[in-house]
């Protein structure tokens, strides 16, 4: 998928099984089964949902952003996207976009990407990868640091130029803007909402953002 | 002076430790080399190449001569010093036995002994197997001599003939570096006949890149990853 495929869900918040807020700074990590759909909504507007999948019967099968945008050509992701695992198997695919802008390629924050990006004295500001890291220790799943490898970042825009440039620019998501996806598989789902307050990628205002999961 | 020099033929795969320091040559023998790369810190293989890490600290999507390629941990592993090519790519991953057998059909062992059609995704197991690694540790690599373009609209579009017979890539170690390598076709390569390029790999020793070095002054973000680096050697 090349550009925005914009597309509504016909779901109703009403029948979520499950709906959650997620503060700027925190995570989630939660299972969901085959045929369940997710949604992340950005209800501010201009945040950065950092999500990450395992597949929930072996984890050693995960989101790879590599195998996803080679095998559909794009590295931008919208509606009929298939996310696509180490293996080059879909474990999720993408049913409705209200966004359309989301990156495959920047990765999490971290504490030392932060250092690198932007100044030595930055370590102690919060990251994602933080956050990643202690929902996967606090979970009580298989998964450590050396099982993480680069997220989705939902409702982020980092366009990529032909010369081969790669650009941070302010995200084009909107408050109410969703992007909802259905699993193929039995996934355990990682989320950072983004604390990153260096670049545009939340408007420099961190802001919630809200998780919703249908039968 | 070179230290050590070793020839991968097609299809071949190696693993490496490296001493920080050092300048590890690749050069194509023929035209359409790629070789599928993953870099790790050889004391501590947890902290690895990180890709998106090292594009967005160098706000790139190709890979070329003053970049630094960076850990997870914010540290450079190697900084790209020579580069006839301008572009690397990032982007493609590395393939696998299904993707080599549609492409170029499927050659055993049985069929072709040493000329079997082999591909980079076993050939990473088994190298990284040698070092406690597995499946695990196979996150984004970098592919040396190939070229994908992204069009506005965000389509990918991998390039023919990119690489011309004697191009070089070299790299400088910036800490002890586990380099582990397949020179396995690209997974956008065109369908056909499975490209047999050997690529030579030279050690030669190395000065560390000074105040005044390209890489470190490349971006200031590559001089702050040098600078994590030093710091492992305190």
């Amino acid at each position: 998928m090349s550009t925005l495929v914009y597309n509504e869900s016909p779901l109703s918040p009403a029948d979520a099984i499950r709906s959650e807020i997620i503060l700027a700074g925190d995570g989630w990590f939660q299972p969901v089964k085959k045929d369940q759909t997710l949604r992340i909504v950005d209800l501010e507007g201009n945040q950065a949902a950092d999500t990450f999948f395992f597949n929930a019967d072996d984890v050693t099968e995960r989101y790879s952003a590599q195998d996803t945008i080679r095998e559909q050509g794009a590295i931008y992701i919208t509606t009929g996207t298939k996310l696509m695992s180490n293996h080059c198997r879909p474990m999720l695919t993408i049913t409705a976009d209200t966004c359309g802008r989301h990156d495959t390629l920047g990765g999490a924050c971290a504490s030392e990407s932060n250092m690198v990006r932007y100044a030595l004295d930055k370590r102690f500001m919060h990251a994602c990868r933080d956050t990643f890291l202690l929902q996967m220790v606090l979970s009580g799943y298989p998964v450590t640091k050396r099982d993480l490898a680069h997220n989705i970042n939902f409702f982020m825009n980092v366009p990529v130029t032909p010369e081969g440039g790669l650009k941070f620019e302010d995200g084009v998501s909107e408050p109410g803007k969703y992007v909802e996806m259905k699993a193929e598989v039995d996934v355990l789902c990682l989320i950072s909402n983004c604390p990153q307050l260096n670049n545009p990628c939340n408007a420099y205002n961190p802001t919630p953002i809200q998780v919703l999961v249908w039968n | 002076m070179t230290l050590f020099t070793e020839t991968l033929p097609p299809g071949a795969m190696w693993s490496i430790r490296i001493p920080r320091h050092r300048t590890v040559r690749f050069t194509a023998l023929a035209a359409g080399a790629n070789l599928s790369a993953l870099l790790f810190n050889a004391v501590q293989p947890l902290d690895r190449l990180n890709v998106p890490d090292t594009l967005k600290a160098l706000h790139t999507a190709k890979l070329t001569r003053g970049h630094v390629l960076m850990s997870d941990m914010g540290r450079a592993l190697a900084s790209i010093t020579e580069d006839t090519l301008g572009w690397h790519d990032p982007l493609g991953g590395h393939i696998n036995a299904a993707q080599v057998a549609a492409k170029f059909g499927e050659q055993t062992y049985q069929d072709a002994h040493n000329d079997w059609h082999r591909n980079a995704r076993d050939n990473f197991l088994i190298e990284l197997a040698k070092h406690g690694l597995g499946l695990r540790d196979i996150v984004a690599n970098i592919n040396f001599f190939s070229k994908v373009v992204v069009a506005e609209d965000g389509r990918m579009a991998y390039v023919a003939e990119h690489c011309p017979a004697a191009a070089v890539i070299e790299l400088r170690t910036e800490i002890d570096v586990l380099f582990v390598l397949a020179n396995c076709p690209h997974p956008l390569a065109p369908s056909g006949k499975y490209p047999k390029v050997p690529v030579r790999i030279d050690i030669l020793s190395s000065e560390p890149g000074g105040s005044d070095d390209f890489c470190r002054n490349f971006r200031p973000e590559c001089g702050r990853a040098l600078a994590l680096a030093e710091r492992l050697y305190l």
